[in-house]
């Protein structure tokens, strides 16, 4: 995992592709990040740098927040997150205390993955939260959205735990991966992102570089 | 800039500021580019607007025309750069926002009443 960035989702739009079709794309406000705290191998065990977004008031935060970014020397801000470095390959060695991570870590095409929240759909059931199938809504059928069998009967005498329920749907922490950026914006600090991302507007979303999975 | 702003302020750069002020029920005729290998050209395509959805760079219209017997419908996006002109040929004289009742008429039936008090 190189080092990504911290922004907020300001919503959705349609762009124009050189071949003139209409793109949509999520446009996010992202950084300016600064580095907040950078850990080594000989500190910490493990190499890493933390990154602060979205500035607030001083009141906002605890002391020892405060003095935590004070060795930064940054503004008060509310997000700190870590990237922590897993390939050898990746060289962490250029980042500086105070150093400030902006859009143009990406480019136009790069295949990023986008971390959020998703937006909560309260206490759900069984179609909407795992696709259950619904039973025939007419013909004297009364097995409308019911569940169906949840197990066997008297061996094991239980249901199973992990057997899909209804329940609270949504508000969890979702990653889509292998999305393409279509324009960054650096001096406004926007990037474009094709497709749909986490949460709603104003919701703070993280874009990461593409992670590899398998081959 | 708040975020709808700034949203507003990327579409404004896409937008087309010399399109004609589009009404439902104007016959219109939009030029459309198409790609013939590696020839580009404009096609014609001539309709009465049935609907007209969405606002700012999503702008659209529809168009119907009945061409051999069959009602044919197309969506334009209004700002894309697939469009090269849009030009007004008869204004009509409409009481709904959708026509979409002109779909279960055929010839005379289909006729729209022009007006006049607007320019073309």
């Amino acid at each position: 995992m190189a080092v990504g960035i911290l922004g907020t989702k300001l919503g959705m739009t349609q762009v124009f592709d050189e071949t003139g079709l209409a793109v949509p794309v999520t446009v996010i406000q992202a950084g300016p990040c600064p580095i907040t705290q950078i850990k080594t191998r000989s500190t910490d065990g493990y190499t890493a740098v933390q990154i602060g977004f979205g500035e607030t008031r001083v009141k906002s935060l605890s002391k020892p927040e405060l003095g935590h970014l004070a060795k930064s020397s940054s503004v008060p801000l509310r997000h700190l997150t870590e990237m922590r470095q897993y390939l050898p390959s990746e060289d962490y060695s250029v980042y500086e205390l105070g150093q400030e991570i902006k859009a143009d870590i990406f480019e136009a095409g790069q295949v990023v993955d986008v971390t959020g929240t998703s937006i909560g759909k309260g206490f759900a059931g069984y179609q909407k939260r795992h696709n259950f199938a619904r039973g025939p809504m007419s013909h004297g059928s009364k097995n409308h959205r019911a569940p169906g069998s949840t197990g066997a009967g008297t061996t094991p005498g239980r249901v199973y735990p992990g057997k899909r329920m209804a329940g609270r749907l949504g508000g969890t922490q979702v990653t889509i991966k292998k999305l393409i950026v279509v324009r960054v914006d650096v001096e406004r600090n926007l990037i474009l992102i094709k497709g749909a991302v986490p949460g709603k507007p104003g919701a703070l979303v993280q874009i990461m570089p593409a992670k590899k999975v398998g081959r | 800039m708040k975020a709808q702003e700034l949203i507003r302020s990327l579409e404004a750069e896409q937008m087309k500021s010399d399109l004609p002020i589009l009404h439902v029920g104007d016959t219109v005729r939009v030029g459309v580019k198409i790609r013939e290998g590696d020839k580009e050209r404009t096609q014609p395509y001539e309709g009465v607007i049935i609907a007209k959805g969405s606002a700012g760079v999503t702008a659209n219209i529809t168009v119907r025309r009945v061409f051999q017997n069959v009602g044919v419908e197309r969506v334009f996006l209004m700002h894309s750069p697939r469009i090269e002109s849009i030009k007004v040929l008869r204004r009509g004289r409409v009481r709904r926002a959708k026509l979409y009742y002109l779909r279960d008429r055929v010839g005379k039936a289909t006729r729209l009443k022009q007006r006049f008090d607007r320019p073309l």
